[in-house]
C-alpha cells in the first residue's frame, strides 16, 4: 500500500512540472479592431473572427502544444486609440504578433511602433500605402483597392465604355479608391469626365449626381462604404439615370441590398469570393474553406459571414502557420510569414514574398451583379 | 502674498520631482507613453483653461490649432525637409496668426454666439484638412513625419519624448502662472467676474480677449507639433469636433480656472478610456454618463468639488468639537 | 438651367429635413434659453424607433409614430428631471457640457440598443420621384416640408393662443415674474422638453425614409439643424424652418456649381458669416432672442 501511494505521489510529482511549463508558455496575439465606431462593420465581425478561430486552435491544441491568447482592444477607428492599444499590447501585454486594425489611417498610425518594437503586423485593412513600400514587419491580408479598381476596369473596358463619372465617399477608403479610379484610368483606355465626392453620412447625394450626369459618362463608377452608396444608388433611380453603375468591394454585402432596395438591381461589383461561395464551381479552390469559415461562424454566432471577418479568418490562420517552429521568436514568425505560399484563404490565394506583403493577385477578386435581390456571379 | 509664492514654490517642487521620479523609474514603456498623452493634453487644457476660466469665452472649435499645429509641422519637416523646430515656430506663429484673424471678428460675440462661431471655425478648419489631400494627405491622412533630433539626442524612445513633453508642461504652467499673477491675469479676472464692469474701469476687454485667445492657440500648435512628432502619423479624425468637445471637457472636470485642475481633467480623460478598455461595448455610455454627473453635481470641477466636500466635512467635525 | 432646378430640389430634400429638425431645436431654446446639444440624438432616437416599430415589428404606421412620438416625450422628460433639474449650477457652459453628455450617453445606448448597422425604412407613399420641369422631387421630401411646417405652425399656435403656451412664454420672458403670477415654472421646463424632444423625434419619424438610419445618424444632423437654426435666428421658429430650408439649397447649389468637397463647409461658413453679419439671425431684430 505505502509502495502504493509513493509510486503514485512520485508519478504525479513528475507530471506536475510538465504541466507547469505548458500552462505557462501560452502564445499571446494581439488584436486592433474598430468594434465599435464608424468603421464598427470591419472591426466587428473580424473580432468575432478571431475570437472563434484562436478558441478553435485551442480546442485543437494550440500550436504546437502552446495555447493561444488573444489580447483584443477596440480602435473605435480612432488612430490615437489605436497608437495607445498597440503601445499596450506590445509593452504591457507583451503579445508575439498582433492581426489588425482594421481601417488604413489606423494601421498607418501604429506601423512606425510596430517597426520599432519589431512586432509582426497584419493589417486588415484595404489602403494601398499599407504595404507599398514595403516594411519589414507589416503584412496585411485584405485586397488592396488598387487589385478592386483594376477588376472594375476590366469590366467596364470589356462592356466597351471610355467615359466614367466617379463619386467618392470622402473618408480614407473612399479616397483611397479615387485616387485608383483617377490613376489607371488611362491604363484602361477610359476617360473620367468628372469626379464627386460626398460625406459619409450624407443623406442626399443628387446635386453631385446632377453634376456628373450633365457630364454625359457612359457609366458610373461609385466609391464607398456603406449606407453612403446605397444613398447614391438609390438617387440614380430617381433621378432616372440610365447607365451602368458600378460599385466597390466596400458594399460587398447582403447589407447593401437591404438598404439599397431596389435600386440595387443591375449593380455590378468586385468582391471577394466569400460573398458567393454558394455559387462557385465545385472546382474553385476557396470553396472549401469558404464553407467550412461560413459553417463556424454562424454556428457561433448565428449571422453571416462577410468579407471583411474574412481578413481576420486568414489573419490568424496565417499567423497560425507562421507560429508553428518558432518557440515565440518574433523574428522567426516574420520570416514564416514572409515565406506563406500558396496559402489558400478566405480572401483568396496568398503568396507573400520580400517584394510583396499583400500576396494577392487578381484572382482574389470576381465581378458579380445583383439581379432580384441577389448576387449573380458574371464574367 | 509671502505665503502665496511659498505655496507656488511647494507646488513646483513637487511637480518637478513627481516628474522626474516617474521618468525615470517607469520602467514599462506603455505607462511612459499614455503619462507622455497626459502631457500632451495638458497642454492643450492649460490653453483652454486659460480662455475659459480666466478670460470665460467658450471655445468649442480648439481642436482646430491643436491639428494646425501638427499639420504644419508636418508638412514644413515631412514633405519639405525643414527642421522639426524652425517648423516648430512655424507652427506657433501660424495658430497665433489664424488665431489674431478669426478672434477678431468672433471675439465680439458673447456666450452661446461665441461658441458656435468657434464651432464653426473648428469645423471648417477640419474639412480643409480633409479636403486639401495633395499637402495634407486627405482623409487617408499623412505618412512620413520625421523624429525630433537635438544634436546628438534623439526623440524616439518612450523615456526621452516624456522628459521633453513635460518639460514643456513646466514651462507652460510658469508662463501660465506669470500670465495670471501679472496685471494682465487680474485685468483678466475682471473680465471674468464682470465684463461690464471692466470695461467701466478702462479694461480694453477685446484686445485682452484676443491676446489670450492668441495665447492657448499657441499652446494648442505646440501639443500638436509635439503629438505628431511622436505619433510620425497624422489624420483629419484626430482633430474633429468630438476632440474640441473632449478638450473642453478635460477643462470643465478638471476645474476652471486652476492650472492644476487643467492637469487633472487632462489624466482623467486620458486614463479613463484606457480603464473602460474592459468594458468595451459600454464605454461610450459609461463615459456620457460621467460625464453628466460630474457636471450636475460638481460643476465646477473636480478640484473645487473635492475641496468643497473636504470644507464641508472639516467644518462639521469643528462643529461637533465646540459642542 | 435643368441642372439648376435639380440642384433646387435637392436642396428643398435636404433642406426640408435640416428644417424639420432645427424647428425643434429652436422651440427649446425659445422656451428656456438653453441650447440642447443632444437634439440630433432625439432625432435618431425617433428614426431608429421607427425601425424598430414599423419595420420590425410591422405594427400599423399611424401606431408606430405614435409610439416613437411618445418615447422621445418620456426621453425628453427623464432628461429635464434628472440631468438638467438637478444641475446645482445652471450656468450656459456647465449646461452644453451635460447636454453634450447626454448627446454621447444617448449614442453609447442606442448603439448597444440597435446595433451598429444602419437601416432602410420605406417611403411613406409612393417611392418613385416625382418630375417636375425635368428634375426629380421625392415624394418623402414633400411630406418632411408638411410635418416641418406642421410642427411650426402648431408650436407658434400653442405659444400665442393657448394659455399653458402662454404661460411658458412668460417663463422665458421673466421666470421670477412668471413664478410670482403663480405659473409653475418647473413644470413649464418639463413641457418644453418633452415637446422639444417630442419634435425630434418627429422629425426622426419623417427623415428615416430618406436618409439611412444608424445610430451615430444624429451627430452632423444635429449640428446642421444647428446651424440652421442659428441661420434663421435662434428661438424664431419660421426662421428655423427658413433657416433649414436656405441652408439645404445653398449646400446644394455649392456642391452643384462649386465643389462637393466643400459641401459640408457651406453649413458652418454660412454659420459664421451670419454670426458676424446679423448674430440674431436673418428672420428676427438685429438683437433680439426669441419669435
Amino acid at each position: 500500500m505505502k509502495k502504493l501511494t509513493t509510486a503514485v505521489l512520485a508519478l504525479a510529482l513528475a507530471f506536475l512540472p510538465a504541466t507547469g511549463l505548458m500552462a505557462a508558455s501560452v502564445y499571446k496575439v494581439g488584436g486592433i479592431f474598430s468594434s465599435t465606431g464608424r468603421a464598427s462593420f470591419l472591426g466587428d465581425p473580424e473580432k468575432k473572427t478571431m475570437e472563434m478561430m484562436v478558441e478553435k486552435i485551442n480546442a485543437s491544441g494550440g500550436i504546437d502544444g502552446h495555447m493561444l491568447e488573444a489580447m483584443i482592444y477596440d480602435s473605435e477607428g480612432d488612430p490615437a486609440k489605436a497608437v495607445s492599444a498597440v503601445n499596450k499590447l506590445i509593452h504591457k501585454d507583451k503579445v508575439l504578433a498582433i492581426i489588425g486594425p482594421s481601417t488604413t489611417p489606423t494601421t498607418l498610425a501604429i506601423v512606425n511602433f510596430v517597426e520599432r518594437a519589431q512586432v509582426p503586423l497584419i493589417s486588415c485593412a484595404a489602403g494601398v500605402k499599407i504595404t507599398s513600400p514595403v516594411k519589414p514587419w507589416v503584412f496585411k491580408t485584405a485586397q488592396s483597392d488598387l487589385l478592386a479598381v483594376a477588376a472594375v476596369y476590366q469590366h467596364i473596358k470589356a462592356a466597351g465604355i471610355k467615359k466614367i463619372g466617379i463619386i467618392t465617399v470622402a473618408n480614407s477608403f473612399g479616397e483611397s479608391g479615387k485616387n485608383q479610379l483617377l490613376n489607371q484610368a488611362k491604363d484602361f483606355g477610359l476617360e473620367v469626365v468628372q469626379a464627386e465626392s460626398f460625406g459619409a453620412k450624407d443623406t442626399d447625394t443628387t446635386a453631385q449626381l446632377t453634376k456628373i450626369k450633365s457630364a454625359a459618362p457612359q457609366a458610373i463608377v461609385c466609391w464607398g462604404t456603406n449606407p453612403g452608396p446605397a444613398v447614391v444608388a438609390k438617387n440614380v433611380k430617381q433621378l432616372k439615370i440610365d447607365i451602368p453603375l458600378y460599385q466597390s468591394h466596400g458594399v460587398a454585402s447582403p447589407k447593401f441590398i437591404e438598404l439599397a432596395g431596389d435600386a440595387a438591381e443591375g449593380i455590378i461589383l468586385p468582391t471577394g469570393k466569400i460573398l458567393v461561395t454558394g455559387l462557385l464551381d465545385g472546382s474553385d479552390v476557396q470553396k472549401k474553406i469558404l464553407e467550412s469559415y461560413q459553417a463556424d461562424y454562424s454556428a457561433k454566432y448565428k449571422g453571416n459571414v462577410s468579407g471583411f471577418g474574412g481578413y481576420a479568418y486568414d489573419a490568424v490562420n496565417i499567423l497560425a502557420n507562421a507560429l508553428k517552429g518558432t518557440g515565440g521568436d518574433k523574428g522567426k514568425i516574420r520570416d514564416n510569414l514572409e515565406a506563406t505560399q500558396n496559402h489558400i484563404g478566405a480572401t483568396g490565394e496568398f503568396n507573400f514574398s520580400g517584394k510583396d506583403h499583400n500576396g494577392l493577385s487578381p484572382e482574389a477578386f470576381v465581378m458579380v451583379e445583383i439581379k432580384d435581390g441577389t448576387w449573380k456571379l458574371i464574367k | 502674498m509671502d505665503n502665496n509664492s511659498k505655496q507656488i514654490r511647494i507646488e513646483h517642487s513637487l511637480f518637478i520631482c513627481a516628474v522626474l521620479g516617474l521618468g525615470l523609474f517607469t520602467e514599462n514603456t506603455y505607462y511612459l507613453q499614455i503619462m507622455t498623452f497626459i502631457g500632451i493634453n495638458t497642454l492643450l487644457a492649460l490653453g483652454l483653461n486659460m480662455l475659459m476660466g480666466y478670460a470665460g469665452q467658450v471655445s468649442l472649435g480648439h481642436a482646430a490649432f491643436y491639428g494646425i499645429g501638427a499639420y504644419t509641422t508636418a508638412i514644413l519637416s515631412g514633405t519639405y525637409g525643414i527642421s522639426p523646430w524652425l517648423a516648430l515656430v512655424c507652427a506657433v506663429g501660424c495658430a497665433v496668426f489664424i488665431a489674431l484673424v478669426v478672434g477678431l471678428p468672433t471675439l465680439r460675440l458673447s456666450g452661446y454666439y461665441l461658441g458656435m462661431g468657434t464651432l464653426g471655425f473648428g469645423m471648417i478648419v477640419n474639412i480643409l484638412f480633409r479636403e486639401w489631400s495633395s499637402v495634407t494627405g486627405g482623409a487617408s491622412g499623412f505618412v512620413g513625419i520625421p523624429v525630433l533630433e537635438a544634436g546628438p539626442v534623439s526623440f524616439m524612445s518612450g523615456r526621452n519624448y516624456f522628459f521633453l513633453v513635460w518639460g514643456v508642461v513646466f514651462g507652460a504652467i510658469l508662463i501660465c502662472r506669470r500670465i495670471l499673477s501679472s496685471r494682465m491675469g487680474r485685468a483678466l479676472r475682471s473680465i471674468h467676474d464682470g465684463e461690464n464692469a471692466a470695461l467701466a474701469v478702462g479694461v480694453n476687454t477685446h484686445f485682452l480677449k484676443l491676446q489670450i485667445f492668441m495665447f492657448s492657440a499657441a499652446l494648442g500648435a505646440i501639443a500638436g507639433f509635439l503629438y505628431a512628432h511622436f505619433v510620425l502619423f497624422i489624420s483629419p479624425g484626430s482633430f474633429g469636433f468630438m476632440v474640441s468637445v473632449k478638450m473642453v471637457t478635460m477643462v470643465v472636470i478638471g476645474g476652471m480656472a486652476s492650472v492644476w485642475g487643467a492637469l487633472l481633467g487632462a489624466s482623467l480623460l486620458t486614463l479613463l478610456p484606457e480603464v473602460l478598455h474592459g468594458f468595451a461595448e459600454y464605454e461610450m455610455i459609461i463615459f456620457g454618463l460621467i460625464l453628466m454627473v460630474v457636471m450636475i453635481f460638481m460643476p465646477q470641477g473636480l478640484t473645487r468639488g473635492f475641496l468643497d466636500i473636504y470644507e464641508v466635512s472639516r467644518k462639521k467635525r469643528h462643529r461637533g468639537k465646540q459642542t | 438651367m435643368q441642372e439648376i432646378i435639380q440642384y433646387l430640389f435637392s436642396g428643398l430634400t435636404t433642406g426640408a429635413i435640416y428644417a424639420v429638425i432645427a424647428v425643434g431645436l429652436s422651440m427649446l431654446y425659445s422656451s428656456t434659453e438653453l441650447i440642447n446639444f443632444a437634439h440630433g440624438e432625439f432625432v435618431m432616437v425617433g428614426a431608429m424607433a421607427m425601425v424598430t416599430l414599423w419595420v420590425q415589428l410591422a405594427l400599423p404606421l399611424p401606431l408606430a409614430m405614435a409610439g416613437t412620438i411618445a418615447l422621445g416625450c418620456c426621453l425628453g422628460l427623464l432628461f429635464e428631471r434628472f440631468a438638467i433639474r438637478t444641475a446645482r449650477n445652471p450656468q450656459p457652459i456647465v449646461l452644453v457640457i451635460i447636454t453634450v453628455g447626454a448627446s454621447i450617453f444617448l449614442r453609447g445606448v442606442g448603439m448597444i440598443l440597435w446595433g451598429k448597422d444602419p437601416f432602410s425604412v420605406p417611403s411613406f407613399s409612393i417611392h418613385e420621384s416625382i418630375e417636375i420641369l425635368g428634375a426629380a422631387l421625392l415624394p418623402q421630401s414633400i411630406w418632411i416640408m408638411v410635418a416641418a411646417l406642421a410642427l411650426a405652425g402648431g408650436i407658434h399656435f400653442f405659444l400665442k393662443q393657448t394659455l399653458t403656451g402662454k404661460a411658458m412664454v412668460a417663463c422665458a420672458v421673466n421666470q421670477k415674474a412668471a413664478w410670482l403670477t403663480g405659473i409653475p415654472s418647473e413644470k413649464m421646463a418639463v413641457l418644453a422638453f418633452a415637446i422639444s424632444t417630442g419634435c425630434g423625434a418627429i422629425a426622426g419619424i419623417f427623415i428615416a425614409p430618406i436618409t439611412m438610419s444608424s445610430y451615430d445618424m444624429g451627430t452632423i444632423l444635429g449640428l446642421k439643424g444647428f446651424c440652421a437654426a442659428m441661420i434663421g435666428g435662434l428661438g424664431s421658429l419660421w426662421g428655423a424652418f427658413a433657416g433649414g430650408i436656405l441652408l439645404g439649397v445653398l449646400e446644394s447649389l455649392g456642391a452643384g456649381l462649386i465643389s462637393s468637397g466643400l459641401k459640408d463647409a457651406i453649413a458652418f461658413i454660412l454659420l459664421l458669416l451670419i454670426l458676424y453679419i446679423r448674430p440674431g439671425g436673418l428672420f428676427s431684430a438685429k438683437e433680439a432672442k426669441r419669435f
